[in-house]
């Protein structure tokens, strides 16, 4: 009954970057103004973790199933690949491409694999909850084996060093994606591990994350009883199974998942009309062990949205732009110029109210404050 | 015969400052104080004094002092003085040693042992007085996951939530009955419990009509005895709980001795005046599980399923077992009583010797009913030992949703933790049905008391909540990353599901 893994490793700490930009229309561009941005929000990030999530990369094998894997050692890989081939189709396997630099060193064995479930062994089941369950199989069962990215069409690329030298060492500048998602890290207890950069990955859900949560105990038990395993004993894995509960397992909207995450204050959801005050109230009382307490700004993506959110008192930055069809989420708002110097206006969103963009519907959730609109206050 | 017994405690009167006003004489129910107009000297008789304090509290010259006796037989780890007395006084008498409040053994005080996490630097700490803190708890089922439906924009919720007790503060007042315990001091409970938005339990005597106005804050209980169980009350509680067990005495039932049963209790109990009210040991309806659930069931029906049910056990070495039995026997509450909960009055052996320490029974059953799945599926509310919203906080981090306080209100009122309730003289007027005695609490008084001791207890649930960087109350619930231990071993730590401090 008493499991070693009750006892777990405290999360980690970290203050981060964190940096996501959409095209609505689903046109691509390469990673260089994302690596430009993160880059320009160095100071935020202390060279021990840094990372990227990218949509839209794998085109022309979008059915298939992208695994990234990180393995300590061949015998991790073969393991793995046993696990892999008895479970599923494998389309593909190839060492992820990467160039050397100097600021990333002792990287591990870095593969990805396009694979699909067999569909023998899928007995009803949905083909998402049977990698969800490879996933954690791999992860918590494989030695020195472990799964950074798992879904289609998109892929993770992260590591130890400064996010543009990961960037340059993974050769993003030669991916094309519609959605970038980056990351920069500045971790307080470390232990150098490439699998603890962000973005965290799930399926095609990525989260990156700034910020400490300190609900994080009650969290990770909540989800444990819904079969996700937190093996990397970070507070942003948490946000990634959570959503992936809410949203693809529970069906519930994006704006309901925001509202469990960072849910509104009782004395708000007493005055509102009864049958919002109804839904909040059961939102509350049933999903209390996801509310994400304590300072965190996230950006949260699948393979046709990219959403934006923080904590539900704004303990950490964030800040919205769009142009045309692009949208924007950042730490800071100087990365945003500097990559789109026609940026049409930016805001901060208010804590624990998402934005949300989605591909080709042009739809923000949240119209910008006209007393928040950065660009009149915060530029001459 | 002659008895061997020594007075347990020493009286020393300072008799340059008594002033001879009696209040010693006239406040002490056991009559140890005597006024001798001749001599004009209050005398005492010591081998009475039960160690309340209340002549030494009322004592306007602060004239007294009640020390423990300190005659002690030659130094001897084995015969303690208490060991000792109980051999004689059994020997005198031949009966089963009674005793009241919860267990006062040396076993470990686990809260004592467990300390609390602070935010520094990475996590910014919440200052409760500037920022919104929330306690609100809501104890009952909670679904396994959420339905809302969405149509023309509009969203309506599709799942139905069974009944929730809604909290205000994470606390409530357990079960003791009418009976054990005075009017005055039921309604001081009932109407503290509505003021606070929170909930107190009759224990298993039955509701005075009186207080059926409460009824909105009032968890009526349903024990083997079925004593005052009718319709009525059934219909006014705003929940149910079947007691299966208690913390002071697993194993038996309620006992309530027939000096206590006034025609008050009676008619309130449904039982002749003046009888024992002794509770079968078992109910004789449940003899296993599926028979609770049909109990569980029949409440549920007869109250048009609109009122959560909870089942009381008593913390014992199987708990977790048993807790998951009776959720999935539909309890929408599981009631933990720990070793250290307290009683009106109940053989002392029982008391000291049966039960295990609610931090390990806790820890065990919020684990166990996670590891199968289920723990949304009921609340869990703890009782028995809780001294200060210190162990409120812990209680909570370990899993709990709301904790009972019983002996903890009772010292509220007044109480001072004698352990005599069983005798019916509470010389505060708690423990009593003497009306001379019982007036001695002012319900108007009591319920400030209460009131002001769990206003004060949220403010520090919110002062410590904040500290940790925590904004609402059900982030900490089942947080066990948030506690350390310190001094304790290996095996304790694992069951506690906690690390020691340092790590």
């Amino acid at each position: 009954m008493l499991r070693q893994h009750q006892i777990r490793d405290d999360k980690d700490f970290s203050g981060c970057s964190i940096f996501g930009m959409i095209n609505l229309e689903g046109k691509k561009v390469d990673g260089a103004p994302i690596i430009k941005a993160i880059a320009n929000m160095k100071e935020r990030s202390n060279g021990l973790g840094g990372g990227f999530a990218a949509y839209g990369i794998y085109p022309e094998l979008s059915d298939l199933y992208a695994f990234h894997m990180m393995f300590d050692d061949e015998r991790a890989r073969v393991e793995t690949e046993e696990f892999m081939c008895a479970s599923f189709y494998m389309e593909k396997a190839e060492i992820i491409p990467t160039r050397p630099h100097r600021g990333v060193s002792d990287p591990p064995l870095l593969w990805r694999y396009f694979l699909l479930p067999r569909e023998e062994l899928l007995d009803g089941e949905a083909e998402d909850d049977f990698v969800v369950r490879a996933v954690m199989h791999i992860n918590e069962r494989i030695e020195g084996a472990f799964v950074f990215s798992s879904g289609k069409n998109m892929g993770v690329f992260k590591g130890v060093g400064y996010p543009e030298d990961i960037a340059r060492f993974f050769l993003l500048d030669e991916y094309e994606a519609y959605t970038w998602v980056g990351h920069g890290r500045f971790p307080t207890n470390t232990q150098g591990w490439w699998g603890g950069a962000h973005p965290f990955n799930i399926l095609d859900w990525s989260v990156v994350h700034n910020g400490e949560i300190s609900s994080y105990g009650i969290n990770v038990r909540y989800l444990e009883m819904y079969g996700y395993k937190c093996t990397l004993h970070t507070d942003t894995e948490v946000i990634a199974y959570a959503v992936d509960l809410l949203v693809r397992r529970h069906r519930l909207s994006i704006e309901d998942m925001s509202k469990v995450l960072a849910a509104p204050l009782w004395e708000e959801i007493d005055r509102m009309p009864p049958e919002e005050r109804k839904i909040h109230t059961a939102l509350r009382q049933t999903y209390s062990s996801l509310l994400m307490n304590g300072p965190f700004s996230i950006i949260i993506s699948n393979n046709y949205q990219m959403i934006g959110l923080t904590d539900r008192i704004r303990l950490r930055p964030l800040v919205a732009g769009t142009r045309g069809n692009m949208v924007y989420i950042s730490s800071e708002e100087a990365p945003m110029h500097l990559v789109d110097d026609s940026i049409e206006h930016t805001w901060i969103p208010q804590g624990g109210v998402p934005i949300v963009a989605e591909l080709k519907k042009k739809k923000i959730v949240e119209e910008p404050p006209e007393m928040e609109l950065l660009r009149e206050e915060a530029l001459p | 015969m002659k008895s061997y017994l020594l007075p347990e405690f020493i009286i020393e009167r300072n008799d340059y400052r008594c002033i001879r006003c009696e209040v010693c004489v006239r406040q002490c129910a056991f009559e140890v104080h005597r006024y001798d107009e001749e001599e004009d000297e209050v005398f005492a008789d010591e081998s009475k004094c039960v160690g309340c304090l209340r002549c030494v509290t009322l004592c306007p010259t602060n004239a007294l002092v009640v020390r423990e006796n300190p005659t002690r037989i030659p130094q001897n780890y084995n015969w303690t003085m208490d060991y000792l007395m109980d051999a004689y006084k059994q020997a005198e008498t031949g009966g089963v040693l009674l005793t009241g409040m919860g267990c006062d053994r040396g076993y470990p005080i686990y809260w004592d042992h467990i300390v609390l996490d602070a935010s520094q630097v990475t996590n910014p700490s919440i200052d409760p007085l500037r920022e919104p803190m929330e306690l609100r708890t809501y104890l009952g089922a909670k679904p396994d996951q959420l339905e809302i439906k969405s149509h023309k924009g509009k969203a309506s919720l599709e799942t139905r939530l069974t009944p929730q007790l809604k909290l205000e503060t994470p606390i409530l007042f357990s079960a003791i009955s009418y009976g054990a315990i005075s009017y005055n001091t039921c309604e001081s409970l009932a109407r503290a419990a509505h003021e606070l938005g929170t909930y107190y339990n009759t224990g298993e005597g039955g509701l005075h009509k009186n207080l059926y106005k409460y009824g909105k804050n009032t968890i009526c209980q349903v024990a083997s005895g079925r004593f005052g169980v009718h319709a009525d009350y059934l219909e006014v509680a705003a929940a149910l709980e079947i007691k299966i067990g208690q913390g002071a005495k697993p194993g038996i039932g309620g006992h309530l001795p027939g000096e206590k049963v006034t025609a008050e209790i009676s008619r309130t109990r449904m039982i002749p005046k003046g009888t024992d009210a002794l509770s079968p040991a078992p109910h004789h309806d449940i003899y296993s599980i599926e028979d609770l659930a049909q109990l569980i069931y029949a409440l549920k029906e007869a109250t048009h399923w609109e009122k959560p049910v909870s089942v009381k056990i008593a913390a014992v070495h199987n708990s977790a077992a048993i807790a998951s039995g009776i959720v999935r026997a539909g309890a929408d509450i599981v009631a933990l009583d720990g070793i250290r909960g307290g009683t009106g009055a109940a053989p002392t052996r029982i008391r000291d010797n049966v039960g295990i320490p609610i931090e390990l029974a806790l820890a065990s059953v919020d684990t166990r009913l996670r590891e199968e799945g289920i723990r949304n599926r009921a609340s869990i509310v703890i009782a028995g030992g809780i001294r200060n919203s210190g162990d409120v906080i812990k209680a909570i981090a370990l899993g709990a949703d709301a904790v009972y306080l019983g002996t903890a209100a009772l010292v509220a009122m007044g109480c001072h933790v004698c352990q005599k309730c069983y005798t019916g003289k509470c010389n505060w007027g708690i423990a009593t049905q003497d009306p001379y005695l019982s007036k001695r609490l002012n319900p108007d008084i009591g319920t400030r008391r209460l009131v002001n001791m769990i206003n004060g207890w949220s403010h520090e649930i919110k002062e410590m909540l904040g500290g940790m960087g925590i904004n609402a109350i059900e982030s900490l619930r089942g947080n066990r990353l948030r506690l350390r231990g310190v001094g304790l071993n290996q095996k304790e730590l694992d069951i506690l599901g906690i690390r020691h401090a340092g790590e």
